[in-house]
This record gives C-alpha cells, structure tokens and sequence, in this order.
C-alpha cells in the first residue's frame, strides 16, 4: 500500500520579475518521506519551499496540498513577535484555530518537546539565535502539522544548536512526520533525508534515494557545484 | 524690572496660582486634543495597517494622497470642517459649529492622515521584512496587519504622541470652527493669538510656557520609551 501524497507539483514555473526561479518543477511527496532539497544558492529551493507552503504563487503551473492548515514553515532566520517565549509558540496555535486555552497548553508542550518550557516567560527577542531556531520549531510543530517544510534551519546557528536541531529533525523523522529540507550541508542530508532533490538553475537535476545521491549521481553533480560541497562537507 | 521680566514674572504666577480662568482653557485644551488623538489615532491606525497589507489598484494614487496630506495646513481644515458644519453645509443640521465637537471633528481630521500615513509607513516596512512569517503562521491578510500592529506596538505609541503634539500646537482649525468663545470654546492657542492681540502677554505667556511644558513633556515621554525600549530588546539585537 502506498503512502498518501501530501503534496504535489505539476509542470510549476517560477518568475522573479525576468529571472526564472524555477522551470518545469515535477514531484509529489508521500506522507513519511524526509525529502533534503539541495542545490547551490539561486539554485531555487527557498522559492521551491516558499510556492510549498503557499507563501508564493507559481507563474505557471498547479500545486496541490493535501491540509495547508497541517503543513508548517521554518525559516532560515526566525522572527518573534515582541511577546513572550509561550505567547509566540500559543498564537501560532490559535491562529490554527485552536482555543486560546488550549493553544497555550499545546505551546506548553512544544515548548518541552525543544526542551525550552524553562524559557517560556521569557521575552521571545532576548534568546539566543539556537534558542530561536528551536523556538520556531516549537512554534512550527505546535498544531502537530503532518508535513514540516524547513529552509536551511541550521545554516546561521553554532555547531552544538545545529547538532541540537538535528536531534530535534530526527525525533520529528521517527515520529513519521514528513519533512522537506533546504540545506547546505551533505552531512545532514546523509542523516535525515531518505530521498534527495537537486535543483540546479531552477531545474530538478536529480530526484531520488539519498543512498543513490550519495552512491552513482554526487561527483557528478559536485563537479558542477563545488562552492556548495565545500560548504556542506562536514 | 522691564516689561518682557514682568510678564515672565506676572505669567509664573498666574500658573502657580492655580488661575481659575487659565486652567480651564489648560483642562479644555487637553479635553479636545486627548479626543481628537484618540479619535484620529484609532481611525488612522486601522486605515493605516490595512494600506500597508493590501494590494489594490490605485494604492499608490491612495498613499501619495495620504503622505499630501502630512502637511495639510490646519486652517484649511477648520475651513473645510466650517463648510461642513455651516447651516447651509452638509452636516449643518448636526448644530456643531462653534461648539467643543466642532473643535474635536477639526482636529481627528487633522491628525488621521497623519496617523494613517505614519502607521502605513512603519508597517509596510515591517511587512516586508517579516509579513512572510507571519503569514506562514497560518494569518491571513488581516489578521497580519493586526499582529503587525501589535508587534510594533511602541513606535504607535510614539505616532500617537506626535500626532497629539500636532493637535493641541494648532491654532488655525479650532479658531475657524471653536470661534474662540471665552468659557466655550477657547483653548490654549486660540487664547495665546487673542490675548497677544489685546497686549496682554502675562496671560499669553502663562499659556504659552504650559503650552511648551507640554510639549517638552511628550517629546521627554517619547525619548524615555525608546530608551526603555532599547534596554529592553538589547539582547535581542
């Protein structure tokens, strides 16, 4: 039996005013999956993620989403509403539709689940950058989304809150919550992704296992985009 | 003692005094301005927050209007605000002219512009650098404007504060549509031009330093908010 498909892309296209972010974009992903989108900058896989969570509208082309409201987005850098720790991760609940009440105590428990609820008083702004990036995890995973979008979440932390966030990405993995990942770093693609998508110039160059990424298909395509393996190697 | 040190002297002691007749111009002055803040802030806001999200045809033609009106002269509000309010006007069965409403309708229409068009400004800036975010949230577009709002909570709080400070240094609206009724419609500025017309500046002087306490006093509340402000969010930079 297969997995339901929780999103899908056809024959999408992508304008940024003459510049073409994205061509002839194909795939669907399946409930499960932990899909790493790699590419070298420009190459498109913010845009990818942004037209995913519906924050951009293709040029060309249809994507369905199975429940937008399940789906969630984290971003390279998070931003805090000028609140509380608790306020920011309970607002996001509510605008899910959750009662107030309820919303506060889910955020509670997010807030355990990044093993920040010791925080949770605190003003959001006043934590560290690691701090935040878990913060917008909690605040990502709050309504419990069955598909989790992220865009490089480990690109501008040190390395113990990039091993802390990979920890946290790999409980979400063995909770069987589906992840979709931007990212630099070869390493973390290895840990967590189960299949692989590579964007080059706006075009899918390769979709499949990591194992064939990694085994048939990598020097090839790090002939190409060396700057990107030299910054992701580790 | 020359007559400018007399006038200086005689004016401290008419505030300190607690002068029956100045600090009810002081109280009536505050009453309408306070109103009129309030009034043209909430409308302001509102107007405001929801230019800085929407996308519409003729939005820009809208927000060049809207910043025009930043430096709409005051006395030709009170002139507009006249038309309106005159017997023969459209609003002239309302019998407001010359009265304390009057007055607060001139001034609400002389700060909303500049609320709206302030607020518009520093939300459409903080939109564009977290409007994403928010709306990744699950916000929809109205819903973000209001976070936006809250979120910048304390530079609405300085535009309100400014736009206060617009309204009770104006002297052209409240003139036009108060007519300067001594025990009705006076307030501080309009007594200021009336009694340096008549020559009697201790009057006007007493107003005058309450006048610039006030407004020292906002620009002070300002400065501390912000101050308070940064030592608040210094970590968060």
């Amino acid at each position: 039996m297969t997995a339901p498909v929780l999103l899908s892309l056809k024959e999408v296209n992508k304008l940024h005013g003459r510049v073409q972010a994205l061509q002839g974009v194909n795939f669907s992903i399946a409930q499960g999956e932990a899909v790493a989108l790699v590419g070298a900058n420009g190459s498109g896989k913010s845009t990818l993620l942004r037209l995913m969570q519906g924050l951009l509208k293709p040029t060309e082309g249809s994507i369905y989403q199975a429940d937008l409201k399940r789906q969630a987005f984290v971003f390279q850098k998070p931003w805090m509403l000028r609140t509380t720790v608790l306020a920011n991760v309970a607002l996001a609940a509510w605008l899910r539709g959750q009662r107030w009440a309820d919303a506060r105590q889910a955020a509670a428990t997010a807030l355990q689940q990044v093993d920040l609820a010791d925080l949770a008083q605190r003003p959001a702004r006043t934590l560290s950058g690691g701090q935040q990036q878990r913060l917008a995890v909690a605040r990502a995973c709050v309504s419990q989304p069955q598909l989790l979008l992220l865009d490089e979440p480990t690109a501008s932390l040190a390395p113990a809150s990039k091993r802390e966030l990979e920890q946290l990405m790999a409980s979400f993995k063995s909770q069987g919550m589906t992840l979709v990942f931007a990212s630099h770093n070869l390493g973390q693609v290895k840990r967590l992704a189960s299949r692989v998508i590579a964007l080059d110039q706006g075009r899918i160059s390769f979709d499949g296992s990591t194992q064939d990424f990694f085994e048939t298909l990598l020097p090839d395509f790090a002939n190409r985009t060396a700057a990107f393996l030299m910054d992701g190697a580790m | 003692m020359n007559s400018l040190q007399q006038s200086f002297s005689t004016a401290f002691s008419l505030v300190l005094s607690g002068d029956a007749a100045l600090w009810a111009i002081i109280g009536r002055s505050l009453a309408v301005s306070g109103l009129a803040t309030l009034l043209g802030f909430a409308a302001g806001a509102v107007l405001g927050s929801w230019l800085a999200v929407s996308r519409f045809a003729g939005r820009g033609a809208v927000i060049a209007l809207l910043n025009a009106m930043l430096s709409l002269p005051s006395v030709v509000v009170g002139l507009l605000v006249y038309l309106l309010l005159s017997r023969s006007g459209p609003l002239g069965f309302l019998g407001w002219l010359f009265s304390f409403k009057a007055m607060v309708l001139a001034q609400t229409i002389l700060v909303l512009p500049i609320v709206a068009a302030w607020v518009r400004q520093a939300l459409e800036d903080a939109d564009l650098r977290h409007g994403e975010q928010i709306s990744a949230m699950g916000a929809g577009r109205g819903m973000r404007g209001l976070l936006l709002l809250l979120d910048e909570r304390f530079v609405l709080l300085t535009i309100f504060i400014a736009a206060f400070g617009r309204a009770i240094a104006e002297v052209g609206a409240v003139m036009i549509v108060g007519g300067n009724i001594d025990g009705f419609t006076r307030v501080m500025t309009t007594a200021i031009a009336l009694e340096t017309s008549k020559g009697d500046l201790p009057l006007a002087l007493g107003l005058g330093l309450v006048l610039m306490l006030i407004v020292v006093g906002l620009n002070a509340l300002v400065a501390l908010i912000k101050g308070w402000r940064e030592r608040r969010e210094a970590f968060a930079l």
